[in-house]
């Protein structure tokens, strides 16, 4: 066997003082050889990203190697001094991030954020540097490259973006790309996209990929080899193949099927309930009202949006960004006002309450947000921020307190946690509290908005279920806000899809699954990423050619 | 970490509070050091620091104690700074609170309300206001507050236009909590460390404002102020420079002392911010 390009012999990285734990990667070898993808998997913490970090010379500050080499072609990069690092960095390593907004500079126009690569290395002449700009964008096929060239970065889609920090990072031909998380901010039908051309550019180019995901489905569709990573360690290694369909450790394993690989739901009972909520024609546009030197804009997030929530029933609302999802999710709760239309709660139109009576009739819907980082107070202690809705709602504090002890029991952590502040909690202990706050008013309807969008495969699982057992305990309704066709099939006994504030398609979520309508839904279930019917396909394609 | 251990990791603050606190010992202690009235004649003027026994600092023009006036100047720096700090924060913040919170045409309204202010020079504001209200410490401390509650209601009207979007604000507008109970409860407390640290730089603004209205024979005639005695003396400026100089390093020290206690204080309640340093 030839030599590897990247070897990573036992390397350690340490923490600085009072992290929550000594290393952040711990005894981690790992070979990557020329013309290979290896996919380095592992949830937030895992330390997945820190060696590839170490490789480029970015750790963090306070974060150092204390043990083990990382040889590039032969050589230590670890031991490197600083010049001889740089001259590899972009030229021979190249590496891509996870938001392509704020990876790129948003004041310089693309075609020179290009150029800048060779600038930086001090090659070719300035007239040679933009047209190799463009033949890199017509590389990594973005449409139009030429007036690409000129744009600057807001005025591309976060695909079109990410397709030009490819390009930046292939301007020197380098023969290791770190890709570190480079599709988790993007649509799915924009993350296969990506993942193809990423697969395609290294086969055409020979070059070695690393990797860096938290998504089993990302590795099913692009990895050769795979490496697992847990708290700084590595669990499990091997060929994609063997760890896919075999796996070793009990954590791959848990991983694995965290995600709903194959994305066919369970099928459920779908007899019709009697209608909790129904929803008429609902239109909202957004308009900036324009400048002086800018003329007005109009925006359409819904038009004419009818539906009906039944009883006890789980409806999923799924879509890409800019679809509308979550301004209908917002519109129904009452954050939003929509310009036209009817939103009926057991019969009764909220858009004709006011005052009292709406305030009423409000709280018996309630969201669960997306960011369980920014939705609980930092400056209020957990159990307040439970009991403050029935507070507000004439409960005696004592009694609102002892409620919220009790909520927080059911939702599966220490009644203790009341007297504690947010910050002291994990992203899933917080996302449990927000769902106890919107249990505490006794909701007939919770609107959760991306709620597990943010959080780990491993913990998103332990939040579904959770949703999936208080639905049935309190007979509440959800309205699943999503844009993960995977989570939606978890969960939802019926889905809506949306695109471009219409809704394209609805049906009961096996339908919607096994036999989709319209192009669009077609189009979002063949992006999902490691999908096995897909595989399959390709596979028996293959046998019979 | 705790506060205090943020905060004394920035020397500057620590040494700032050492000072300020020095002042306010001697502004406390100044009716025990010195019983009698600072305006009181008790030697012959002119005497330099040190040339006397029991005047350690000298007398000035009128043969009163540069010490004592020293002392029982402190008092009435801090005091007025202090009140008038306090007095702008209570116009600032509920005005600032209320434009950032609602938004529309009442943000329109308080704004413009403001910016009418904000155009006028502040000392020259000062002056018209005490000059109309006759100069007492009353007066003097309405109008340093009327000058400079300004930029509080800015700050405030900032903090909450970012804030009131935050999903938490969103959860207690859903759970029905009244505007008020929001206010006060969910965002007001989230702006208080950039107004604590701003606060802090006020009282120093406020010390200067005060000692330069003094200056000008603005200052309220019954107290004596660091101020008055630079005034008062700087027709002796060549004779005896003493006298404008040692209440002039009284309020270099305060106003410094005030400004590295702010810096710490910014330090200790943004540490995200100070860690980057």
């Amino acid at each position: 066997m030839s030599q590897p390009l990247l070897r990573i012999e036992r390397l350690a990285l340490a923490l600085p003082e009072g992290a929550d734990r000594l290393y952040a990667v711990d005894n981690v070898s790992y070979d990557l050889n020329v013309g290979e993808i290896l996919c380095v998997v592992g949830e937030s913490g895992s330390g997945k990203s820190m060696t590839a970090n170490a490789v480029m010379g970015l750790l963090p500050t306070g974060v150092h190697a204390t043990k083990g080499r990382a040889l590039f072609a032969g050589q230590d990069v670890l031991a490197m001094n600083e010049v001889s690092h740089r001259a590899l960095r972009g030229r021979r390593i190249g590496m891509i991030f996870q938001e392509p907004m704020t990876a790129l500079n948003p004041l310089m126009r693309v075609g020179e954020q290009i150029a800048e690569v060779f600038e930086a290395h001090g090659l070719l002449t300035s007239r040679e540097r933009r047209e190799r700009a463009l033949a890199l964008l017509e590389e990594v096929r973005l449409p139009d490259p030429a007036t690409a060239l000129r744009a600057y970065p807001f005025e591309l889609s976060g695909g079109q973006r990410q397709r030009v920090m490819i390009a930046m990072a292939l301007a020197l031909e380098p023969e290791l790309l770190i890709a570190d998380e480079p599709t988790t901010a993007l649509d799915v039908t924009t993350q296969a996209q990506i993942l193809h051309l990423i697969k395609d550019l290294q086969a055409r180019r020979g070059m070695a990929v690393m990797f860096i995901t938290h998504d089993f489905g990302v590795v099913a569709e692009i990895a050769d080899r795979v490496c697992v990573m847990r708290e700084g360690r590595i669990v499990e290694m091997g060929s994609a193949r063997e760890v896919l369909d075999n796996p070793q450790h009990e954590y791959t394993r848990a991983l694995i099927e965290a995600i709903p690989g194959d994305a066919v739901p369970p099928s459920r009972d779908d007899s019709a309930s009697a209608p909790l909520l129904s929803v008429k024609g609902l239109n909202k546009i957004y308009r900036s009202s324009g400048g002086w030197f800018q003329p007005k804009r109009e925006v359409v997030a819904l038009d004419g949006i009818d539906f009906v929530l039944g009883k006890g029933e789980t409806l999923g609302i799924v879509g890409e960004s800019g679809s509308g999802k979550s301004t209908l999710g917002r519109c129904i709760v009452g954050l939003n006002t929509p310009d036209s239309g009817e939103i009926r709660l057991n019969d009764v139109d909220l858009r004709a309450l006011q005052g009292r009576e709406l305030r009423e009739h409000r709280r018996r819907i309630q969201m669960v947000f997306q960011d369980p980082y920014a939705s609980l107070n930092p400056r209020i202690r957990v159990g307040m921020a439970i009991a403050q809705g029935p507070i507000a709602n004439g409960v005696s504090k004592v009694k609102a307190l002892e409620q919220a002890r009790e909520l927080l029991a059911t939702v599966g952590l220490d009644a203790s946690a009341a007297e504690r502040y947010p910050h002291e909690f994990s992203g899933g202990q917080r996302q449990r509290i927000g769902i106890a706050r919107a249990l505490a008013l006794d909701p007939q309807l919770i609107v959760a908005d991306e709620a597990v969008s943010a959080l780990d495969v491993s913990i998103q699982a332990q939040v579904l279920a959770l949703l999936d057992r208080l639905k049935r305990e309190f007979e509440l309704s959800l309205l699943f806000i999503t844009h993960d066709l995977r989570v939606a099939a978890q969960i939802c006994d019926r889905l809506i899809v949306m695109q471009k504030g219409r809704i394209v398609e609805h049906g009961s979520a096996t339908e919607i699954f096994l036999s989709p309508r319209h192009a669009y839904t077609r189009e979002l279930l063949a992006a999902i990423p490691g999908r096995h019917g897909e595989r399959e396909s390709v596979a028996a394609a293959a046998g019979s050619a | 970490m705790s506060f205090f251990r943020r905060f004394a990791q920035n020397r500057g603050a620590l040494v700032g509070l050492i000072i300020l606190a020095l002042v306010v010992l001697l502004a406390v202690l100044a009716p025990f050091l010195y019983p009698d009235s600072p305006w009181r004649m008790v030697q012959r003027p002119f005497l330099a620091p040190g040339e006397m026994a029991g005047f350690p600092l000298g007398t000035d023009t009128m043969g009163r104690d540069v010490a004592a006036g020293l002392a029982h100047g402190a008092w009435v720096s801090l005091l007025i700074g202090l009140i008038s700090t306090v007095v702008a924060l209570a116009i600032g913040v509920p005005l600032g609170a209320l434009a950032g919170y609602f938004g529309g045409k009442i943000d329109d309204a308080l704004m413009r309300f403001t910016e009418f202010f904000q155009t006028i020079p502040n000392f020259a504001l000062a002056i018209v206001l005490v000059a109309i209200l006759q100069p007492s410490t009353t007066s003097i401390v309405a109008a340093i507050a009327i000058v400079s509650w300004p930029p509080v209601a800015r700050l405030v009207r900032g903090e909450f236009l970012s804030l009131k979007h935050r999903e938490y604000v969103e959860a207690a507008r859903l759970v029905g909590q009244t505007h008020r109970d929001i206010i006060l409860k969910q965002i007001l407390p989230n702006t208080l460390s950039p107004v604590i640290v701003l606060a802090s730089l006020m009282v120093a603004t406020a010390i200067l404002l005060e000692s330069s209205l003094s200056f000008l024979g603005l200052g309220d005639p019954d107290t004596m102020s660091w101020g008055y005695m630079i005034g008062a003396a700087r027709t002796v400026m060549r004779q005896a420079w003493w006298l404008s100089v040692i209440p002039g390093v009284a309020i270099l020290l305060t106003v410094l002392a005030l400004n590295l206690v702010g810096e710490g204080l910014d330090d200790a309640l943004n540490p995200q911010l100070a860690r980057q340093r």
